[in-house]
């Protein structure tokens, strides 16, 4: 009997994900549509971009910087015991390009911008403006989810390229000063190990994640009921959501990219 | 003319309305009293779509709105204005933003034209001069005026009101109910008012019909409401009926 519960728990929980899951990719596909069809407020869009994309610079500029920095006084000293000390400029570079941009990148705009996605919409949602949208003529994927996916799926390669900067230049000054490693050699060995396709395929990568973290925030502010307490729910939810997601998909694109 | 036929709701196994067949004539101010949680503003979001029916139909003016494309949808929403409960007003834009929204979406007028709307749809509710204010600066009844503002922008011929004057003090419930007078008097609006505030419905309604246990009682004009002998309509309006009952 206790086992029969069990096995029917298992069983709701996966069919709640599996539903969750389908609702996701029809409104993915009602978003693409609506971008293919012509549907983009571009106004809207802009200022998306400038919400997502220029106001997280700091906060992935600096966490950028500093995971080079130790990420950099993790590897050079090991590197340096073992005579390895002029491969810490590649090997830098290959992570940083690679995963570490990208996935730094995709945590903070997924930590910062879903959690504001889905407490704005999820608040507009309790407050019934939702549904004056929709009584006014309007549709809300075009006028709330369009600009976010768009903004989301633009800005994140852009604010990834400056982080794989900031991140190679903090491991680069901590190599340099701190582990004592030859500058020159540090980016002559970036340099030759360093593939144009570990940046561009980083970069893929962070598109991807830039519509997973617009698409589930929106999708969670949608969903929300219940006040303010419903509003908190769907906020930690969507973030965590989030994070689970941008690591899952991470693996594969990484299998997929750099295999 | 908004017709409801066989209409049927449930949320899940819940049931919100049971198999109603009413007709709403143009012109016409009718008020849907009933308790609290007993589905009228499920009812009112149902007239333009915002809930889905689960049986049964309405059309309104002859077209069955399950039936209407997507773009047909967006014209009569636009063509039905709706006051919500709360006022439902976008936080984020002051009033000016607010209540020329959906003439900057949807009608491709020039900012001078929205403009002088605004400006004509402000007056009609005694707000000029207030379109820069932002929502958490008004008062409830300021709100409620600034969404009536906003619904009147594509000059609607039906306008469903969610409890209008619920939660208001007196005298800014008398203004609410004067001015929805005048929509219904001057511009020949439909009007369906829910509410259970029978000061309001008695100033402003036409005819009454009370929602109980998801079918209407219909009791004819507000007089004859408050003389009916039906004894639910009796105790809700003396303040006895309990939702259970």
């Amino acid at each position: 009997m206790q086992y029969q519960n069990l096995a029917e728990n298992v069983g709701d929980k996966v069919e709640g994900i599996i539903e969750e899951f389908g609702r996701l990719v029809i409104l993915t596909w009602q978003v693409i549509k609506d971008i293919f069809h012509g549907h983009v407020d571009v106004k809207l869009t802009l200022e998306q971009m400038v919400k997502i994309g220029f106001e997280s610079l700091p906060l992935a500029l600096v966490t950028a910087g500093f995971v080079g920095a130790v990420f950099a006084l993790q590897i050079s000293s090991e590197f340096v015991r073992f005579g390895a000390g002029k491969f810490v400029g590649g090997v830098m570079g290959i992570g940083i390009a690679r995963e570490l941009g990208p996935a730094i990148t995709g945590i903070v705009i997924a930590a910062r911008v879903a959690a504001a996605i889905t407490a704005e919409i999820g608040t507009m949602n309790v407050t019934e403006q939702i549904d004056a949208l929709k009584a006014l003529g309007s549709n809300p994927v075009r006028y709330l989810i369009v600009p976010r996916f768009i903004a989301a799926a633009v800005m994140l390669p852009i604010l990834t390229i400056l982080a794989i900067i900031t991140g190679f230049g903090g491991g680069y000054a901590v190599a340099s000063f701190v582990s004592k490693i030859n500058p020159v050699e540090y980016m002559e060995n970036a340099q030759s190990l360093l593939k144009l396709w570990d940046i561009f395929g980083g970069l893929i990568k962070t598109i991807f994640f830039g519509m997973i973290i617009a698409i589930i925030a929106c999708y969670r502010g949608l969903k929300t009921r219940g006040g303010a307490k419903g509003v908190g729910e769907a906020t930690t939810s969507s973030v965590v959501s989030t994070l689970i997601s941008l690591f899952i998909v991470n693996y594969f694109l990484s299998i997929l990219f750099f295999r | 003319m908004i017709e409801l036929t066989n209409l049927t709701k449930y949320f899940g196994s819940l049931r919100i309305i049971e198999d109603i067949s009413f007709t709403i004539p143009k012109g016409e101010s009718l008020a849907i009293i009933g308790p609290s949680g007993c589905g009228k503003s499920t009812l009112l979001k149902l007239l333009i779509r915002l809930e889905q029916v689960t049986k049964g139909s309405i059309s309104i003016d002859g077209q069955d709105i399950a039936k209407l494309s997507e773009e047909d949808l967006s014209l009569l929403r636009r063509k039905t204005g709706f006051i919500f409960q709360t006022a439902a007003l976008f936080d984020s834009m002051n009033v000016y933003d607010n209540v020329s929204f959906a003439l900057r979406e949807h009608s491709g007028k020039n900012e001078t034209e929205i403009n002088n709307i605004v400006k004509e749809k402000l007056a009609l509710v005694g707000l000029e001069g207030k379109q820069a204010m932002m929502p958490a600066e008004l008062s409830g009844g300021m709100q409620k005026r600034v969404s009536i503002a906003r619904a009147l922008a594509f000059d609607p011929k039906i306008i469903l009101y969610d409890e209008p004057t619920t939660g208001l003090d007196p005298i800014t419930s008398v203004t609410i109910e004067d001015l929805m007078l005048k929509l219904a008097q001057e511009l020949k609006v439909t009007s369906v008012i829910v509410t259970h505030v029978m000061q309001t419905v008695e100033r402003v309604a036409s005819k009454v019909v009370m929602l109980h246990e998801g079918k209407f009682i219909n009791t004819g004009t507000p007089k004859e409401t408050k003389q009916s002998t039906d004894p639910i309509v009796k105790r809700f309006i003396t303040g006895g009926l309990s939702l259970n009952k």
